[in-house]
């Protein structure tokens, strides 16, 4: 059994339990499963000033969502640390190729540290990545109202065409984030 | 005046959505939740929080790896969880399933409008997605197992979110 929890899982486990959360949450309390939502309501309880995108009752409508996140983070915890897989991500032999040309040679955690260790903030490369990085997922998630719990779980599940919309612009701004950023940002 | 109710009702509805800013409507669960539902909330977070790292959706390594079409892992795991909340869905609408405390399932339907929104937010996020290798509940699981860096991203990303807010009105949706 512990050895199950500290291994990776394949995405027939992995998958379905997530697709799981959709009806759970809506059978609990009338919840619909999107975790970028807690952005929002992060700002809305710590500096809405008077942004009307941020005036509203965020305890009503985004209490079990913050806390659900705060679960996240414990899950975190609990799955990259207590049980984390002592293995490196058993990626493609093509992928890992491909990245080590870009200059990444750290494969053994769960992501390089080059661009995301301490060492790495002091880097143009670390804090592209991370901090305009992070900016961006922000604004995005806020800007299409959702993102992949949210519009490609939740949304694709009731047959949103919006989601559709956005899954579709995920993948066009990953691509080109993967093709034509991340080769520019690492210099390879 | 009145513009500016009219964005303030918008707001409040697409909260209480969980989703947009634009109007939706209002589901069952508009009220807060309490006491020992915060602990079930939280409890679902984690186990969700676990999934994420076990099933190596957090791992930038799995996202390059996706968005290099190098490996079905990704995929797979998407369409299944999509198969399973669809599957789901369908058969709680069929049958009128309701909640636990008997109330009628409601999932607002999302505003299409001129679907600007949803395509160009879509590639902002995803350009996002890709740089930091997490979507949001990734941010949060990274947090956990002590990715350094990602608090930073998650700063980001509320700051992100925040000039949304703050442009919104000048914005084309």
């Amino acid at each position: 059994m512990l050895d199950f929890l500290s291994r990776p899982w394949p995405w027939y486990v992995a998958g379905p339990i997530i697709g799981l959360f959709v009806p759970v949450l809506l059978l609990i309390g009338n919840r619909l499963f999107g975790v970028s939502s807690n952005l929002r309501h992060a700002c809305a309880a710590i500096y809405p000033r008077d942004v009307a995108f941020f005036r509203y009752d965020w305890k009503a409508a985004g209490l079990w969502n913050l806390v659900f996140a705060l679960g996240i983070v414990v899950g975190g915890f609990v799955g990259g640390v207590l049980l984390a897989n002592p293995e490196p991500v058993a990626i493609a032999a093509e992928t890992r190729a491909e990245l080590a040309a870009l200059g990444i040679s750290d494969f053994t955690g769960l992501v390089p540290r080059e661009l995301f260790g301490w060492s790495a903030l002091l880097t143009p490369q670390g804090l592209v990545s991370i901090l305009v990085g992070g900016f961006l997922v922000g604004f995005g998630t806020a800007y299409a109202g959702g993102c992949t719990s949210g519009h490609a779980v939740s949304g694709l599940a009731n047959l949103e065409l919006p989601s559709l919309l956005a899954v579709i612009g995920f993948f066009v701004g990953g691509l080109l984030a993967t093709f034509v950023v991340l080769p520019l940002i690492l210099g390879g | 005046m009145a513009a500016n109710l009219e964005t303030t009702a918008a707001a409040t509805a697409g909260a209480v959505g969980g989703k947009g800013a634009q109007p939706v409507a209002a589901p069952g669960g508009v009220r807060r939740a309490r006491g020992r539902e915060l602990l079930v909330y939280f409890a679902l977070g984690v186990l969700f929080g676990f999934v994420l790292v076990k099933g190596e959706l957090v791992s930038w390594f799995r996202i390059q790896e996706m968005f290099r079409l190098q490996s079905f892992h990704m995929f797979g795991v998407l369409m299944s969880a999509v198969l399973v909340a669809g599957v789901s869905v369908a058969l709680i609408k069929r049958f009128g399933v309701k909640t636990l405390d008997g109330e009628p399932v409601v999932i607002p339907s999302k505003v299409l409008g001129k679907g600007v929104r949803y395509v160009v937010g879509g590639v902002i996020f995803g350009l996002g997605w890709a740089l930091t290798g997490a979507c949001p509940g990734a941010l949060f699981a990274l947090v956990g197992s002590g990715v350094a860096g990602m608090l930073l991203a998650v700063v980001g990303a509320l700051a992100g979110t925040w000039l949304y807010g703050y442009l919104r009105p000048r914005l084309p949706h």
